[in-house]
């Protein structure tokens, strides 16, 4: 079984290697002893060389088991230092999401629909549009799932507005530094990649579980990737010209961001906007792992007790919730790109 | 022109590269643009540049594209920087300018026309051509108030509340145009202002040009790859090929002597008649001819020749200001009409 020794004696590390190898007996080890009478030392048979394969012929080396502990235990070494920086950091958004939650359920709901409606008129001057958002929440209502909706839609605000508020900063920076693109983007990819439930782990271990900037924290690390692409992607695609006539008639940086390089940038950070409202969306459901309230519950319940009719309701409940955030974005951001010149001024 | 020029440009060097100072001297000891290439892997932008540019003169920097003119204009305001060399504006280095000197130059002395118009397309028209004094903190009243004057003076009323894209390119470059003069510079830098302009709109905007520097008497820098754009409007003449000067000097004594086969070639196509003026080929008076006529020294040889109905023996007096300075005969100005390279075989 011990297929690599030959390889370490060759190397003369044999002493080393039988160093303290009395020790600790694995259960491979015992499984190894077991199986020895029918080992075969084939060519076919030979192991990849893997840490737990060579650990066997040198148990000097390190198992893979012993690296994921090791991860571990420099997480929960750093996990104090980390926490006393994190915790009064992130405080504030558990703060805005338990108090967002607390108003949105708080207010009467022949307060709120009309209030929500007049929001969705506001933003998109489209009658069609208001009477989709006015007859999604009457259907919500009318299967007692308004609640439910009103916590998803509270916690979705804040974690789109703490993801702007972060996020256009963070795009800004990127687009004036190409060195810090090459940088971030990376990092973005990651988080964009990561299996969701992975970042709750760390998450879990760093807060409590009860406290909502967890599955806060979540969300927007999830969901503040597309605000930041598009807004360094809408900074770096204004007219070059543009910005050389801004510094010929001697603006300066700060004037040059906020009177030309924003503005222009709008409908694109508009875009990533509406995309951060959609994957935060995406991410309730598994906040709701981690204590998120909202229709995220009654998906998990119908989940977690085979409640067939439950989690299809409370599904369906955020598609139109979808549906509805999605359609006032995409017509707010037509507006923002149409009243001025931008789409059809740049193709002259 | 005995007043010290306006701008001065020293010795000027651009080089694209990794360590662009440290090609000058090998460029200085006569490695060319092809060679510093294969060779160092840089690119050589402008090569040895020294213009003077007078106060209210229009001076126009020609080359076909590559030549390193739109480099050259962006260094007047420091739109980029330059390798080695000196600018000085009234006497004064701007290559070792601050950024904050910078913004204070582009502010006040000068003001830039952009091949693209360059015009902010989510401001109206009238913001547009007010930015120059809304940068400079003027309150947005005064600022507009301004600006409306001169959308009017470059004939854009009514369209103060138009945004660019619902205007053509002639208009918005008159756009363009405003927005430089509301700054109030003396300097106006143009590159390449009127080539996206199709022929008869680009010579409405010459003629427009023409007529407001009468008036204002701005030091104007304009670039161009068009000839006859530029003998219309220079008083001044550069010609740059691959970021060399080749030739500089009086545009009429550019068309009559090139001074090599690049420039020949340039000059050889263009309608002599109409660009050479009388001024630039008379004679020297003599006082024992009988003229039969008077002809103004602005004019051009066209005239001259409509004006003696073909007989090549009449001769003229040449007034300029009311003076007699010369005169000409049809004979002098059909010579003229050759090209130069033409002339020595018959």
């Amino acid at each position: 079984m011990s297929s690599y020794r030959a390889v370490f004696d060759f190397l003369g590390l044999r002493a080393w290697c039988d160093e303290g190898a009395a020790g600790a007996v694995s259960m491979s080890d015992l499984l190894a002893k077991m199986g020895k009478d029918q080992e075969g030392s084939s060519l076919f048979s030979l192991p990849f060389p893997s840490l737990d394969v060579l650990n066997q012929s040198c148990s000097h080396l390190p198992r893979t088991r012993d690296l994921t502990i090791g991860i571990e235990k420099l997480f929960l070494w750093a996990r104090s230092g980390l926490k006393s920086v994190l915790d009064p950091v992130t405080q504030p958004l558990s703060w805005l999401l338990d108090g967002a939650i607390h108003i949105a359920t708080a207010i009467p709901w022949w307060l709120m629909l009309p209030a929500i409606v007049a929001l969705s008129w506001q933003l998109t001057r489209s009658l069609k549009i208001a009477a989709l958002v006015l007859c999604s929440l009457l259907i919500l209502g009318f299967v007692d799932h308004l609640d439910a909706a009103m916590q998803t839609l509270a916690i979705i605000f804040v974690c789109t507005g703490t993801s702007v508020l972060i996020g256009v900063p963070i795009g800004i920076v990127m687009a004036k530094s190409d060195r810090l693109q090459r940088f971030i983007t990376p990092l973005l990819d990651l988080l964009q990649t990561l299996p969701t439930f992975v970042y709750l782990i760390p998450l879990i271990f760093l807060f409590s579980v009860t406290e909502s900037k967890l599955y806060g924290i979540a969300i927007i690390a999830y969901a503040i990737v597309p605000v930041i692409r598009l807004t360094d992607l809408g900074i770096r695609l204004v007219d070059p010209e543009v910005i050389e006539a801004a510094d010929a008639f001697g603006m300066t940086p700060r004037q040059r961001l906020l009177r030309v390089e924003l503005p222009l940038a709008t409908p694109n950070i508009m875009a990533g906007v509406n995309q951060t409202i959609m994957m935060s969306l995406a991410m309730v459901v598994i906040a709701s792992l981690v204590s998120a309230p909202g229709l995220g519950i009654l998906v998990l319940r119908g989940i977690n007790n085979l409640e067939l009719g439950v989690g299809v309701v409370a599904g369906l409940g955020i598609v139109l919730l979808a549906v509805i955030l999605d359609r006032t974005s995409k017509a707010a951001l037509l507006r923002t790109g149409g009243h001025g010149a931008f789409s059809r001024g740049r193709q002259q | 022109m005995t007043e010290a020029p306006k701008i001065r440009i020293r010795n000027l060097y651009k080089i694209f590269g990794a360590t662009p100072s440290r090609m000058v001297p090998l460029v200085q000891d006569g490695l060319d643009k092809a060679a510093l290439l294969e060779r160092m892997n840089h690119v050589l932008g402008l090569q040895d540049i020294n213009i003077d540019i007078h106060a209210g003169q229009v001076t126009v920097i020609m080359g076909l594209s590559g030549s390193g003119k739109s480099t050259l204009i962006r260094h007047l305001n420091r739109l980029v920087d330059p390798t080695s060399g000196a600018i000085l504006v009234d006497g004064q280095d701007i290559t070792t300018y601050s950024h904050g000197d910078l913004v204070e130059l582009r502010r006040t002395k000068m003001s830039m026309v952009f091949q693209g118009f360059g015009l902010m397309p989510h401001q109206t028209i009238l913001q547009n051509a007010a930015l120059p004094l809304l940068v400079r903190g003027l309150s947005a009243a005064e600022a507009e108030k301004q600006a409306r004057q001169w959308l009017t003076r470059v004939g854009l009323e009514g369209f103060e509340t138009r945004y660019p894209y619902q205007l053509s390119g002639g208009m918005q470059q008159r756009v363009g145009i405003a927005r430089a003069l509301t700054s109030n510079a003396d300097i106006m830098l143009m590159d390449e202002a009127f080539s996206a302009l199709d022929p008869l709109i680009r010579k409405d905007m010459q003629d427009l040009l023409l007529e407001l520097q009468k008036e204002l008497k701005k030091t104007v820098v304009f670039i161009t790859h068009d000839l006859d754009e530029a003998l219309r409007l220079a008083d001044h003449l550069v010609i740059l090929k691959d970021g060399r000067i080749v030739q500089q000097g009086d545009p009429q004594q550019i068309v009559l002597n090139p001074a090599d086969d690049y420039v020949n070639d340039f000059v050889r196509d263009i309608n002599r008649a109409k660009v050479i003026r009388v001024r630039s080929v008379m004679s020297q008076m003599d006082p024992g001819i009988s003229y039969c006529g008077d002809i103004c020294g602005e004019a051009n040889l066209e005239r001259l020749i409509a004006a003696s109905g073909g007989n090549p023996a009449h001769q003229y007096r040449v007034i300029e200001q009311g003076e007699p300075v010369g005169r000409i005969q049809l004979l002098d100005a059909l010579k003229a009409l050759l090209p130069h390279d033409a002339a020595p075989r018959h």
